[in-house]
């Protein structure tokens, strides 16, 4: 093996390991800077050590124990032992292999170190942005630019954004624990909307040229698979972290499928399913069997993600669109609505009645609406109400709805698509 | 980007499976290295493969079809499993594969192959063939 190779490899290696190193010495530092720095030098520790031994066969304890060691000689050496240092330097006064012990057992009470990072990039106290770039950043291992390009900002904005939440999390102290016990739903709830988020921006780029981008969608269903693969399956929210990555492989097996040649976006009924990864499909149904098989053992109804993934798997489950159960689509937002209350989901719900019912059960949901205001610059709107007027045979209606949609909506495929469909209101019989 | 990961061992493991107390070890081992891919989020999909002596190959020639009954003595490697990993590039899937334990005696090798995707077959065919929609499930993993 050549040296260059095995630098590569190292690095590889690194990478793979970098999030969970990060996490354990968090701990330690209370601080993500610190902590980076820290693993960096394991880093270059690795690039001395391993092209002679080989990369060893656990290589994230052989860099967590060199960046701890590295750590704790800092802590001991520094003069000012501020507050939060304090405990910690009263444990590591004894020996070495005390130290190591005790901060053992300190992880084992914190919890899992990798899971107790997420908590703690997705903690509440931060911006939404804040925490999906942050998250992003420490967690996906992405760069600031990847981040920038990903969310069309500048790199000086994200970079901004990273280093205030960092700051932010060092001067509140967080502890870098999984959260138990009683704010424990609140937050893995803020945890699933930054890896929603995250993959909602690839699935459906909300502004920019390109309707999709899959990298980000990727991305977020990586988090979620190791969100799943990091919380216990007898978790009281394991379903609903099963119900999130369910939504996400589905929706993603669709992204092939949604743009056309062009670039132009196509909508669910006129894709072709035979471009929906089935592999995707399959490992999202599997996951949302799960969800509900938890749910089912504990007598529990199925939260929002794991309904929302419900709805996605019923079109997975259409070989051709005319064949979607839109009836039972129609029940699951009636469920929905009672979990999840939004004008959005409202919205949606009347798209699936007018589906299962005919345009003028969509029209009759539309007007009932609560807080209908909210949606005043939202474009799926007037386009549904246009999409109903124009199968209702109220032609000139439907086509101010359309113009109306394309005049809100900052995506120009999206765009497209709807002046496309008010032109067809002209002549249309 | 997904590769497929080729599983391959000499034609030891191709004996099939003994319970014996290595053989448990190593598939103690493998389901770890697994579950270690699962969290990590890259492991998509994967499957063992039985011995040849269960396996069947058709050769075709032009016009001629033969089939012949494994096992297949002759292969020096044999496909014993295969698996889908989502990865970043292929550094990553590397720095994995060396990670994976050696499960059966003997020299152990593992072959990794990106999938190909759309722009890999633009001489073939044309972006708007690709998108032009077909009928039924292809049930496909890739591109094509």
């Amino acid at each position: 093996m050549t040296s260059g190779e095995t630098h590569r490899t190292i690095e590889a290696t690194f990478r793979i390991e970098r999030a969970r190193l990060i996490g354990g010495l968090a701990r330690l530092v209370r601080s993500i800077d610190r902590a980076e720095e820290l693993a960096q030098d394991a880093l270059v520790a690795a690039l001395a050590e391993w092209p002679k031994t080989g990369v060893p066969a656990n290589p994230g304890a052989w860099l967590m124990a060199v960046a701890k060691r590295r750590a704790i000689d800092a802590i001991r050496h520094d003069k000012m032992r501020e507050r939060k240092h304090e405990e910690i330097a009263r444990e590591l006064d004894g020996s070495y292999d005390d130290t190591a012990d005790a901060l053992e057992a300190m992880d084992d009470d914190l919890g899992d170190e990798l899971l107790g990072l997420i908590f703690t990039a997705c903690h509440p106290m931060l911006s939404r942005d804040a925490r999906a770039a942050l998250t992003l950043r420490v967690v996906g291992g992405l760069t600031t630019d990847e981040i920038a390009r990903a969310f069309l900002s500048a790199e000086a904005t994200i970079a901004q954004r990273i280093v205030r939440a960092k700051k932010a999390i060092a001067n509140a102290g967080l502890a870098f624990e999984v959260p138990r016990g009683a704010g424990r739903a609140a937050r893995l709830s803020s945890v699933l909307e930054v890896i929603y988020l995250i993959f909602n921006e690839g699935y459906a780029a909300t502004a920019g040229d390109d309707l999709v981008r899959p990298g980000l969608c990727l991305e977020a269903q990586r988090l979620g698979r190791m969100l799943a693969g990091l919380i216990p399956e007898r978790a009281p929210d394991k379903a609903e972290v099963l119900g999130l990555l369910a939504l996400m492989e589905i929706q993603a097996s669709r992204l092939a499928a949604r743009s056309g040649p062009d670039g132009a976006f196509i909508p669910l009924a006129e894709q072709d399913r035979a471009r929906w990864d089935h592999l995707l499909i399959s490992r999202g149904v599997d996951a949302l069997a799960r969800a509900e098989a938890l749910n089912g053992r504990e007598g529990r109804n199925s939260g929002p993600y794991a309904l929302q993934a419900a709805l996605a798997a019923c079109h997975a489950r259409a070989r051709r669109a005319a064949d979607t159960d839109w009836p039972r689509i129609a029940a699951l937002y009636d469920q929905l609505r009672v979990v999840m209350p939004s004008p959005v989901v409202d919205l949606n719900r009347a798209i699936a009645h007018s589906m299962a019912f005919g345009p003028e059960a969509g029209l009759h949901l539309l007007d009932e609406i609560p807080d209908v205001d909210a949606l005043r610059h939202y474009a799926p709107l007037p386009a549904a109400r246009g999409d109903f007027l124009f199968r209702a045979g109220r032609l000139a209606e439907a086509r101010s709805e359309f113009e109306a949609a394309a005049g809100l909506t900052r995506n120009a495929r999206e765009k497209a698509f709807l002046l496309a469909r008010a032109d067809a209101c002209d002549g249309a019989s | 980007m997904r590769v497929m990961v080729f599983a391959m061992a000499t034609e030891n493991s191709d004996k099939g499976m003994e319970p014996t107390p290595e053989m448990m070890e190593a598939f103690q081992a493998m389901d770890r290295f697994t579950e270690e891919l699962v969290t990590a989020g890259v492991m998509v999909a994967g499957a063992g493969l039985k011995p040849t002596a269960e396996g069947k190959r058709i050769v075709s020639e032009g016009t001629t079809r033969s089939v012949i009954d494994g096992p297949f003595a002759e292969a020096r490697e044999i496909v014993a499993g295969f698996s889908i990993w989502e990865v970043k590039d292929m550094d990553e899937a590397i720095a994995w594969a060396k990670r994976a334990p050696a499960v059966m005696p003997g020299r152990n090798v593992m072959e990794i192959r990106p999938f190909y995707e759309a722009a890999d077959l633009a001489d073939f065919i044309t972006p708007e063939e690709l998108a032009t929609p077909r009928e039924g499930d292809r049930g496909k993993l890739g591109v094509a």
